[in-house]
């Protein structure tokens, strides 16, 4: 089991509240995935979950127990961190060993542990090494495996990718993935990155500034987000934000549209400009668009073989049920 | 590097930091030169640098006028005492500022370090008093105590540059997988600090080793370390060079021989954490 739940939860470092009132739900066998800008709480938050810092009120539960006060050690949680935190002076075998040596183990079942959790993460070769002597991907495997052996109640994630390089970023993405389908342990995991919460996440929870400006499904956030931050955020690349007067004639303060909305020709649409930048990703181009008379630039996705120059001139038709219609406090119009 | 190191630039260089070394090391040599020689041949004008008759008879004279392994053992037990307890001490108290630090633990490092700024004969009176009441006066455990605290200040920021080298994620790590604060402290910081603590533990007993003020006032004929041993050469009755060297000599050597078989470690200890 492993559902967690956080009520009026508050943060203040001195004179500066980091995290004000909060609430929040975290389903049993769930990911769950902070995401937000930098400065924007998450890492804090999870940093309260697992005890590292101490609530400044509120409470936290665990199924129904009260942990808000319990040491980081009594809550059974497990966490990888950014820098993986290997302990440089034990070989990978007793980095991972260390928590089941602090939970006094015998020594027989410890070995046992270790050598199923390097099966699963392919470490067997490398037990007797010491952190110093493997590669990025190798040392945030063994910090997995560290989190693993010990099966706690649910896994907290900090950043634990971005020391990574892109494509080994992308290997342990799925690698993580497949080890939450299979553990079906409670899961969460903070990053700044939306690709890595839309590709991973049961629950996104967008934060800024300390607060949730929403919480729901990937997709629930893609479709209908609750507001201009939401929408800016989750979508790569980011939603075209229209304002004035083509807003106002959808009754809103500001309209959004997502790149992968608008449909271009070369003859006829309802808005048109000129080509700037044109980005092949092969799959897709991207077109960023100026000279619309609607925003200093308009990003739009058209078919990888579609050949435009630059400086052509391009019309372009917003999809009808995918405009976004936003007020002047940037929520969402029902 | 390219810095335009020309051969005969570098033989002057070379040259000068040879010459630095032999004028820093020369009265140390002399010193070991001068216990060999008579007392006639030690003061003798102009003076005799290799071509004396070599003798034995100052150190036979000094062990049998005074008990040199009593004095020997009073060092040892001074030094590796007030280090061992300084540590004891020092380790979390370091370990506090640098992990946990408060607004107030840069005032508190600094007030510490102002401690050592006080000439030592100016708290010499109180702390006569006080070693006449606790007893303490002529013990090694008022040296041991003396000692470390004397020390303490510059252990505890020592350490604690250290720790503060070492990546607080480790410890919050060992922390999330169910170590208590002491075997987080004993498993964790202690093996990852090993050389910060190592040229600690060196630089303490080097500096308690050749303390002189504390031990030549505090002490008598008991529990006389190695400077009073020498010192009591310095005699009202006249000084006797070969003996006085032979005494240094014996006094220094023990040190002398750690410093050099510990010197790799102890240069790295001191320069710990200066490059990143």
């Amino acid at each position: 089991m492993g559902q967690i739940t956080l009520d009026k939860i508050t943060k203040r470092f001195g004179e500066t509240e980091v995290i004000p009132p909060l609430d929040l739900a975290i389903e049993d066998g769930a990911f769950t995935v902070f995401v937000g800008p930098s400065g924007c709480g998450k890492s804090t938050l999870l940093r309260l979950i697992a005890g590292l810092e101490d609530v400044s009120s509120g409470t936290i539960a665990i199924d129904g127990k009260d942990i808000t006060y319990l040491p980081p050690a009594r809550r059974g949680l497990a966490m990888v961190f950014q820098s993986y935190a290997l302990y440089p002076h034990m070989s990978v075998r007793k980095n991972i060993a260390f928590p089941l040596r602090m939970a006094k183990l015998a020594p027989a079942e410890i070995e046992a542990r270790v050598r199923a959790a390097a099966a699963v993460l392919n470490l067997t070769d490398y037990l007797d090494r010491r952190p110093g002597q493997l590669s990025g991907g190798q040392r945030q495997r063994v910090a997995i495996g560290r989190a693993i052996v010990r099966e706690p109640t649910a896994f907290l994630f900090d950043e634990p990718l971005s020391n990574l390089d892109a494509a080994l970023r992308v290997g342990m993405r799925l690698e993580i993935s497949e080890l939450h389908q299979r553990l079906r342990t409670t899961m969460i995991y903070v990053t700044h990155d939306q690709v890595e919460a839309m590709t991973m996440a049961d629950q996104i929870v967008v934060l800024r500034a300390g607060r949730i400006e929403q919480a729901g499904s990937p997709l629930e956030l893609y479709r209908v987000p609750r507001n201009r931050f939401v929408a800016g955020f989750i979508g790569s690349p980011r939603m075209n934000f229209i304002e004035g007067e083509e807003a106002a004639r959808h009754g809103a303060h500001s309209i959004g549209v997502r790149p992968e909305h608008i449909t271009i020709s070369a003859e006829t649409g309802a808005w048109s400009g000129v080509v700037r930048l044109s980005e092949h990703l092969g799959s897709d181009t991207f077109f960023h668009v100026h000279d619309t008379g609607l925003a200093p630039s308009l990003t739009v996705r058209a078919d990888g073989e579609v050949g435009l120059t630059h400086g052509a001139r391009i019309h372009m038709t917003p999809r009808a049920d995918a405009i976004h219609r936003f007020d002047a406090q940037g929520r969402r119009h029902p | 590097m390219a810095r335009g190191i020309t051969l005969r630039r570098k033989a002057l260089n070379t040259a000068v930091a040879w010459l630095v070394a032999v004028v820093l090391f020369f009265p140390i040599l002399w010193t070991i030169l001068t216990s060999f020689k008579t007392e006639a041949q030690a003061i003798a004008s102009p003076p005799l640098f290799l071509n004396f008759d070599w003798t034995l008879e100052n150190y036979a004279i000094v062990q049998q006028r005074s008990d040199y392994l009593r004095f020997l053992f009073n060092s040892i037990v001074i030094a590796g005492g007030s280090t061992l307890l300084g540590i004891l001490i020092s380790v979390p108290a370091a370990w506090s500022m640098a992990f946990v630090p408060s607004r107030r633990t840069k005032d508190i490092l600094l007030w510490m370090l102002s401690t050592k700024m006080l000439p030592a004969v100016g708290v010499l009176y109180p702390i006569y008093l006080l070693f006449i009441w606790l007893g303490l006066l002529d013990t090694r455990l008022g040296l041991v105590v003396v000692l470390m605290l004397i020390n303490l200040p510059i252990i505890i920021w020592m350490l604690y540059t250290y720790f503060r080298e070492i990546p607080g994620e480790i410890l919050e790590a060992a922390r999330m997988d169910g170590a208590r604060l002491r075997e987080e402290i004993l498993y964790v910081l202690l093996p990852v600090a090993v050389p910060g603590i190592a040229s600690t533990i060196l630089l303490n007993i080097i500096l308690a080793w050749n303390e002189a003020f504390w031990t030549l006032n505090l002490t008598a004929a008991k529990a006389g370390p190695l400077t009073a041993f020498i010192a009591s050469y310095s005699s009202p009755e006249g000084l006797f060079y070969a003996k006085l060297s032979a005494a240094s000599t014996m006094a220094i050597a023990p040190i002398l021989v750690l410093g050099w078989f510990s010197q790799r470690q102890l240069v790295r200890g001191l320069t710990f954490g200066a490059v990143k």
